[in-house]
């Protein structure tokens, strides 16, 4: 007979070691998978996590995509763990880092075409807006009327695909693009442009704002009462009340922070790696993120490390797309995988397990 | 030019049926779980899971209704994953429910690679005979495929179960109370897992609904949400049978509405036709939980709240 005892606080060892012990299994469990698909494991494995960055021909090409992929999905995640600490559900960040994005290049693009160097920090900050108001939405209706916002984020992710739609054929679309859906390249116009900072690193402006982020984040957590407040509210919400933690106020805050720092990884993007508003810039980072936030243990540094992690995933993918036909959305079932066995193994972290008869009183 | 005479009332409310089915099947299956006490995010992933699981069946089988049943069977198998892990492992309900559909869409978008493109068997409407010939009535009531007349016959039955007999008694005690119920001896973790997979068999018929009668196409992702908007239904219903049904109804009469506008040409952009359906789920989420009392009343007092046995 196994059974679980709860253990008077999570224990230390496990909380480090469980997410190392899910990426082993979905490594194991990804290996079958590409078994059953009829590619050699061990040589899919490899190509994921490990040629990306040292194989001799292609690793020149994708080490720098880690930090590319890893911007966007660390810079989110930050904002997502910490509402996710306080039980604040935002999974509609896919929706606020389009908006973001849009709400970033239309700013932009209003005054094209300008050259003045204030052009990119006024796009940043109306990004960050952007992703902000799209996330007020759910926040002031959980307020306001009780409405619950995994809900009502996700469903507005559907209105700003729709947004974004309308932007690349109508509103936004270039004037001298011959018709064709998207913007003007945000990449190719200096005064946008979010170009790579040091080269051959992929370091841009995103990935830069992500670091930021991490610290700041770490300091929030760990040093300001706004971290306590929100460590607090998620692990025993009654108490919170009586020790004088608004809900409301919190609410709005951590929505606020998520949706900005969306916001500001849209924006990133398009100014940066996907260069221009298209109907099918996002690639899925608002819902990629909601996996690094639980991989890195809704901890900032854990998120860093998982962002580079998932950002290895997604490349090694590419790779093992191109090199040994594997389909792209194994990628995705492999990324669902590493979730599922990721909140599996937390048991270990919060229970004993007992094997042996049950003790009679 | 728009032409609104183009709309015809009565295959309106036909055709509503129709879109309706999908998020009326998911909805009535999450309605069981919710009342267990289980709130299970993950329709969506089911939803897709099952749209491919009978895609595939139904395509190779030549016959749709095995397909159906492919499609309850696997999304069925694939929501006890998340039994498993919440149940057993005592994980994160809504971490767990978000990860069911991130899976489930890119298990579906890898099940379904070489499944683009090919047309689905047809399900043919039921004869219903002289009575599909009566005006009105006839094409509203009588002219549609087995699958609409399952989806209110589960409505009725789960009404009825929950309702009048006592295994809906025991699943709506373990929903309000799950140590109450232990302690009377009922299996809460036995009880839950049952209710779990029904609802995955009702998510992977309601997927299997678009996949195989609603498009009938295999399309990436092409559930769009309706598993979301299936658990909106279940809070629009007050977690009420027969107020899914409306909520369903209306929903699909949205739907169908706004891509009778497209296709008559309204000058309102299709962008914003296509938003509506999302929007004004989100208003009747409003309007319904701005009522405290009601909503504090009837979701079911444990809901999302995880059971683990001390003694």
């Amino acid at each position: 007979m196994i059974r679980l005892e709860k253990r008077p606080s999570p224990s230390k060892v496990w909380t480090y070691a469980t997410p190392v012990l899910a990426v082993v299994l979905t490594m194991l469990a990804g290996g079958i998978l590409f078994a059953i698909l009829g590619k050699d494991p061990l040589e899919a494995i490899r190509t994921i996590f490990w040629d990306p960055l040292f194989h001799p021909q292609f690793s020149g090409f994708s080490r720098p995509q880690l930090l590319v992929k890893a911007g966007p999905l660390i810079l989110i995640a930050i904002g997502l763990s910490m509402g996710f600490r306080a039980g604040i559900w935002n999974i509609g960040a896919e929706g606020q880092y389009i908006v973001g994005a849009l709400a970033g290049a239309a700013a932009g693009l209003a005054l094209y075409p300008s050259e003045s160097v204030l052009i990119f920090p006024m796009m940043v900050i109306a990004g960050a807006l952007g992703g902000w108001a799209w996330a007020m939405i759910p926040a002031i209706l959980k307020v306001q009327f009780r409405t619950n916002e995994i809900l009502v984020s996700l469903l507005l992710v559907y209105v700003a695909e729709n947004l974004l739609a309308s932007a690349s054929v109508g509103w936004l679309r270039n004037p001298e693009g011959g018709g064709f859906p998207g913007s003007r390249s945000l990449s190719g116009w200096d005064a946008s442009s979010n170009p790579e900072l040091i080269a051959g690193t992929g370091m841009h402006w995103g990935v830069v704002a992500g670091f930021i982020a991490v610290i700041f984040a770490y300091v929030v957590m760990s040093r300001h009462l706004l971290g306590y407040h929100i460590q607090l509210a998620g692990q025993a919400p009654r108490a919170a009340r009586f020790a004088g933690v608004n809900p409301s106020r919190l609410i709005i805050m951590c929505l606020g922070i998520s949706g900005a720092l969306a916001g500001l990884a849209g924006l990133f993007e398009v100014t940066g790696p996907a260069g221009q508003i298209s109907i099918d810039f996002n690639a899925g980072y608002g819902f990629t993120a909601i996996i690094v936030a639980f991989l890195g243990r809704l901890n900032p540094i854990g998120i860093l490390l998982a962002g580079m992690l998932m950002a290895l995933t997604y490349i090694g993918g590419e790779l093992a797309q191109f090199m040994l036909a594997l389909p792209a959305a194994a990628i995705q079932a492999f990324q669902g995988m590493l979730l599922f066995f990721l909140l599996g193994v937390d048991v270990l972290s919060n229970y004993r397990i007992r094997i042996g008869a049950r003790e009679t009183a | 030019m728009m032409d609104l005479s183009s709309i015809n009332p009565v295959v309106l409310v036909a055709s509503l049926m129709v879109a309706a089915t999908p998020i009326l099947l998911a909805a009535i299956g999450e309605l069981i779980v919710e009342k267990s006490g289980v709130l299970n995010l993950g329709v969506e992933g089911m939803m897709i899971t099952g749209a491919i699981c009978g895609f595939i069946i139904a395509v190779e089988s030549g016959s749709p209704v095995i397909g159906f049943f492919a499609a309850a069977l696997g999304a069925a198998l694939l929501s006890s994953i998340f039994g498993f892990l919440t149940l057993v492992l005592l994980s994160n309900q809504v971490a767990t429910g978000l990860a069911l559909t991130l899976f489930g869409l890119g298990l579906s978008a890898l099940m379904g690679q070489g499944y683009i493109g090919i047309k689905a068997p047809t399900t043919s409407p039921l004869n219903f005979g002289v009575l599909g010939d009566i005006p009105l009535i006839g094409r509203i009531l009588f002219s549609h495929d087995w699958m609409v007349y399952l989806s209110l016959a589960l409505i009725a039955g789960t009404w009825a179960f929950l309702k009048f007999t006592r295994a809906g008694l025991v699943l709506r005690a373990v929903g309000e109370s799950h140590d109450a119920a232990h302690a009377l001896g009922y299996k809460v973790i036995r009880i839950r897992l049952l209710a779990i997979m029904f609802g995955g068999a009702c998510a992977g018929l309601g997927g299997a609904y678009l996949s195989l009668v609603r498009v009938p196409q295999w399309t990436e992702g092409m559930t769009a949400g309706a598993g979301w908007i299936a658990l909106a239904i279940v809070v629009f219903a007050s977690w009420k049978p027969w107020r899914v049904l409306l909520g369903a109804y209306l929903f699909g009469g949205i739907t169908v509405l706004q891509l009778n506008l497209q296709a008559a040409g309204a000058t309102i952009p299709v962008e914003l036709l296509s938003m509506s359906p999302y929007i004004i789920t989100i208003l009747v989420l409003v309007i319904i939980s701005a009522d405290r009392r009601r909503a504090a009343l009837s979701a079911p007092a444990d809901l999302g709240k995880p059971f683990h046995a001390t003694s």
